[in-house]
């Protein structure tokens, strides 16, 4: 479990590290101690040893040996020194600072004879850092340092009065001191120990601070992403990661997010075809069904109408059959249309009358419901070009949605119109884009919020690739994937035939950079700059002839509202709030046709307080 | 039953014979309804009639296999075919290949229906007057000479492609001829899209009748004749020339082009 998380490994494999180091680094720290501190001891022992010789040479000279036994007994007494003796060539013991072992006999195999007569024939020198050794007496017996030091035959010694050593003789005897190691294995020990806990602490601090480190950086992000695979394989993809970072976790979050928004568009358009597709099967099929009865109901009403001549009152009700009927048949071709998105019957036409017309209808069903119809219409709105028929069914379709939304209780359904004014840029959508040898560069494969976007290819010697345009005009939210700053070497081309998309001896009026152009059949060119932060168009045409004219319309009601989840779905075929009650087409269909007239819905709703829709149709569509 | 009626009308849907027989009845046509196309081709083998309504979509025999069979049997029937409006594809494909003169898209009100089965009958007599003449009898030919160039939409449109990509559309001679004397045009206006087999303007005859004008080509319209909409006149006198409806911009003009005869 634990073994198997990313943070845990990469903290074990940190401290291991350390705690190699750090073991490497006590030993070696411990050893050199343990010998400098030793060092000192043996300079510390010789310099004993050499003191003890020079304070008893006048003595032995002169053979004094009471002296003698007095000297080293009194050195002996010393707290740092655990003995003192001296022992001749033979071994006995001489002097020494236990005075019960003297005139006893010093066995050659013993630690203080050993340096000397290990070799079979004994040393007559001994180098001075020879002279050391270190050893425990008894096995519990905490260590002692021994020091030799012989005592070299001089021609004072066989001059001397005393005539004990003969001139031939070597070494005349051996000092031998013996200083306990106590305080010094003691200092050993605690320096060890400061080691080993400093060594603990560092280690368990750098582990703290290493998996702090490794949880902050790697293992938070890590875990959100890992958090947010598990939501968009759960099928939510509008799930984001918040990117506070500028890393490569950062990064992979950042294209993790783009890569659900890409999914969720492709899905949403997978979405929206195959339910276009259904639907058209749909309605194609009900449009077969339906045209039977609607023909022999549209024959025999408009039949008896001719007939009814003078029948006033008749003729009346059969006129409202037939005119019922053709909007009936209206309906279905509208359906079909939409499921095929296509052509439109535009004339100049009053959309306050169309919205008259539209209340008409629904009338009944308002009163029905005790649902208040307010209208504040604009008297002086321009005439718009339009498709009354397919208006009139947008302004039905909102005004019976606002009357479901209020439902059993009473309420009030407001339409205002108005005229407004608005720039080509960001209203205007570029549906055709042709190259220079009249490829369409719109690629309805590849859709930015919904529509499809302008693709052209880039090159730099062979580093190649396609870039997305955003398709509403003057919009700056482009898909330029890698794609390097436009200048020295760098192409851009259309994806069909490569020929070039930039304009010659064309610069940015903003930033100086070349642009890309292409030609909206029968509007003209548009040509912008693709540098981020720039975002420069120009549409000349469709900026110097622009009727920036268009008609507000907007349906506002005090019913239920929308919760917030529901509205990006608003406009998909099939979405419905009303449970059994919707057929899920109606916004659909609306949405197709405001979008046919090059105009923009919008929805704005709040749960409790009502929604409002907002259709805005250009004059001059 | 007399030898020669005037309709035999055929759909799977008794409902809308029915209907139709009352339309026609009412204006004192003779008419017999059949509910399959074989039940018609039996009919037509003991009398005649001088024009037949056939849906497309039935179930034994469809209305295509029914013209089929007509064309090999040499029966010189003008048919309308009667559709929905979600295969209208299949009305131009009818129209084109099959010979039906006109079609008419269902649910139709009785005045329409009225008003193609007068012009188809018109037209029809119209192409046996010049067939007695000697002239084709594919509406090439009548007071007026249609252009080689040009393309066909039954006998109601045509279609002149242009250099730059654009085409121009108008109405074809017979098609006004039959509708007896146009009092004036219904036009769309520019920016709209045009749907082929899809009416794209409406002509108003004398008599007060309105005369769907079916688009030979999708597209947008770029530009329309306003002569044509000012002096009607000139479109009956100059149909191919300078009584043009429109000028668009064709959105498919390869499989557009198919369902159109030269």
């Amino acid at each position: 479990m634990l073994n198997n998380k990313i943070g845990f490994r990469l903290t074990f494999g940190v401290v291991l590290t350390v705690l190699l180091a750090i073991g490497v680094f006590a030993y070696f720290n411990i050893q050199s101690e343990k010998k400098s501190l030793l060092t000192e001891v043996e300079r510390h022992a010789n310099q004993l040893s050499e003191a003890v010789k020079s304070d008893t040479e006048y003595d032995m000279l002169h053979n004094d040996r009471e002296r003698i036994h007095e000297s080293i007994r009194r050195i002996g007494r010393q707290d740092s020194i655990d003995r003192v003796r001296v022992f001749n060539k033979s071994g006995e013991i001489i002097y020494s600072s236990d005075s019960a072992e003297i005139g006893t006999m010093v066995d050659k195999k013993a630690e203080s004879c050993y340096r000397c007569h290990s070799a079979g024939k004994p040393l007559e020198r001994l180098e001075k850092q020879e002279r050391t050794r270190v050893f425990r007496p008894h096995r519990d017996s905490s260590r002692l340092l021994g020091i030799i030091n012989p005592i070299y035959n001089s021609q004072s010694c066989w001059t001397a009065a005393c005539h004990a050593h003969p001139k031939t003789q070597t070494v005349l005897g051996v000092l031998d001191v013996t200083i306990p190691l106590t305080e010094v294995d003691r200092n050993i020990l605690n320096s060890r120990v400061a080691i080993v806990v400093l060594a603990v602490s560092v280690i368990l601090i750098l582990s703290l601070i290493v998996g702090f480190m490794v949880r902050w950086w790697i293992d938070r992000p890590v875990q959100e992403l890992l958090t947010a695979t598990r939501h968009v394989a759960g099928g939510e993809l509008g799930y984001r990661i918040k990117v506070t970072r500028d890393d490569e976790l950062g990064m992979l979050a950042r294209s993790f997010n783009n890569m659900t928004d890409k999914l969720a568009e492709a899905r949403l358009q997978l979405f929206q075809s195959d339910k276009l597709a259904s639907l058209g099967r749909l309605a194609a099929g009900v449009a077969h069904e339906i045209n039977n009865p609607l023909t022999a109901v549209l024959t025999n009403s408009s039949y008896l109408l001719k007939r009814s001549q003078g029948q006033a009152e008749m003729r009346d009700d059969l006129q409202v059959i037939v005119s019922e009927t053709i909007r009936c048949r209206e309906i279905v071709k509208s359906l079909l249309d939409f499921a095929r998105q296509t052509v439109l019957k535009k004339r100049k036409a009053d959309i306050n009358e169309i919205i008259g017309r539209a209340a008409t209808v629904i009338e009944n069903q308002l009163a029905l419901g005790r649902v208040k119809l307010v209208m504040e219409l604009d008297t002086a709105l321009p005439r718009a070009t339009v498709d009354a028929n397919q208006i009139q069914q947008v302004f039905i379709n909102l005004m019976v949605n606002a009357s479901d939304a209020i439902g059993e209780n009473s309420g009030t359904i407001k339409i205002t119109s108005s005229a407004i004014s608005l720039r080509p840029t960001g209203v205007l959508q570029i549906k055709r884009a042709l190259c220079p040898k009249r490829h369409d560069l719109v690629d309805r494969k590849i859709r930015i919020d919904g529509k499809p976007a302008i693709s052209m290819r880039f090159r730099k010697k062979k580093h190649t690739g396609l870039i997305h345009l955003n398709p509403m005009y003057g919009v700056d939210e482009h898909r330029l994937s890698d794609m390097p700053a436009l200048g020295e070497g760098v192409q851009l081309l259309c994806p069909d035939c490569s020929a070039s998309l930039i304009a010659e001896g064309e610069l940015c009026p903003d930033c100086g950079s070349p642009v890309y152009a292409f030609e909206v059949p029968l509007r003209g060119l548009v040509q912008g700059c693709l540098r981020e932060a720039c975002g420069w168009q120009r549409w000349e045409q469709v900026d110097s002839a622009w009727n920036d004219e268009y008609v507000e319309v907007r349906v506002i009601d005090d019913g239920c509202g929308i919760p917030k989840t529901q509205i990006p779905k608003l406009f998909e075929p099939f979405a419905t709030t009303k449970g059994q009650k919707g057929t899920g087409l109606g916004l659909a269909v609306t949405w197709g046709i405001v979008d046919n007239h090059n105009g923009t819905i919008s929805v704005e709703s709040e749960v409790g307080v009502g929604t409002s829709f907002v259709i805005r149709i250009p004059v001059g569509a | 039953m007399s030898p020669v009626q005037d309709i035999l009308v055929i759909d799977d849907e008794p409902t809308v014979t029915g209907a139709v027989v009352k339309v026609c009845g009412a204006e004192g046509m003779t008419i017999t309804a059949v509910n399959s196309a074989s039940e018609a081709l039996r009919c037509l083998e003991k009398s005649s009639f001088r024009l037949a309504l056939c849906d497309i979509m039935m179930h034994d025999l469809d209305g295509f296999q029914f013209l089929e069979e007509l064309a090999h049997k040499g029966i010189k029937m003008p048919v309308v075919m009667m559709t929905g409006y979600s295969t209208m594809e299949n009305a131009v494909k009818s129209l084109s290949a099959t010979g039906a003169v006109d079609y008419i898209p269902k649910p139709f009100t009785a005045d329409e229906l009225l008003t193609i089965i007068r012009r188809s009958l018109r037209c029809s007599k119209l192409l046996d007057e010049a067939e007695s003449v000697g002239l084709p009898r594919n509406g090439s030919m009548s007071y007026v000479p249609c252009p080689t160039d040009y393309y066909r939409l039954g006998y109601v449109s045509w279609v002149l492609m242009e250099d730059k990509g654009t085409a121009k559309i108008g109405v074809s001679d017979l098609f006004l001829k039959a509708a007896e004397g146009i009092r004036g045009f219904e036009l769309s206006v520019p920016g709209e899209d045009v749907l082929q087999g899809i009416p794209c303007a409406v002509a108003t005859s004398h008599n007060g009748s309105r005369h769907e004008i079916m688009c030979p080509l999708s597209g947008k319209i770029l530009d329309l004749n306003t002569d044509a909409q000012s002096i009607p006149s000139l479109v009956e006198r100059d149909p191919y020339f300078r009584g043009w409806l429109y000028r668009i911009l064709p959105s498919n003009p390869q499989s557009d082009l198919q369902w159109l005869s030269l």
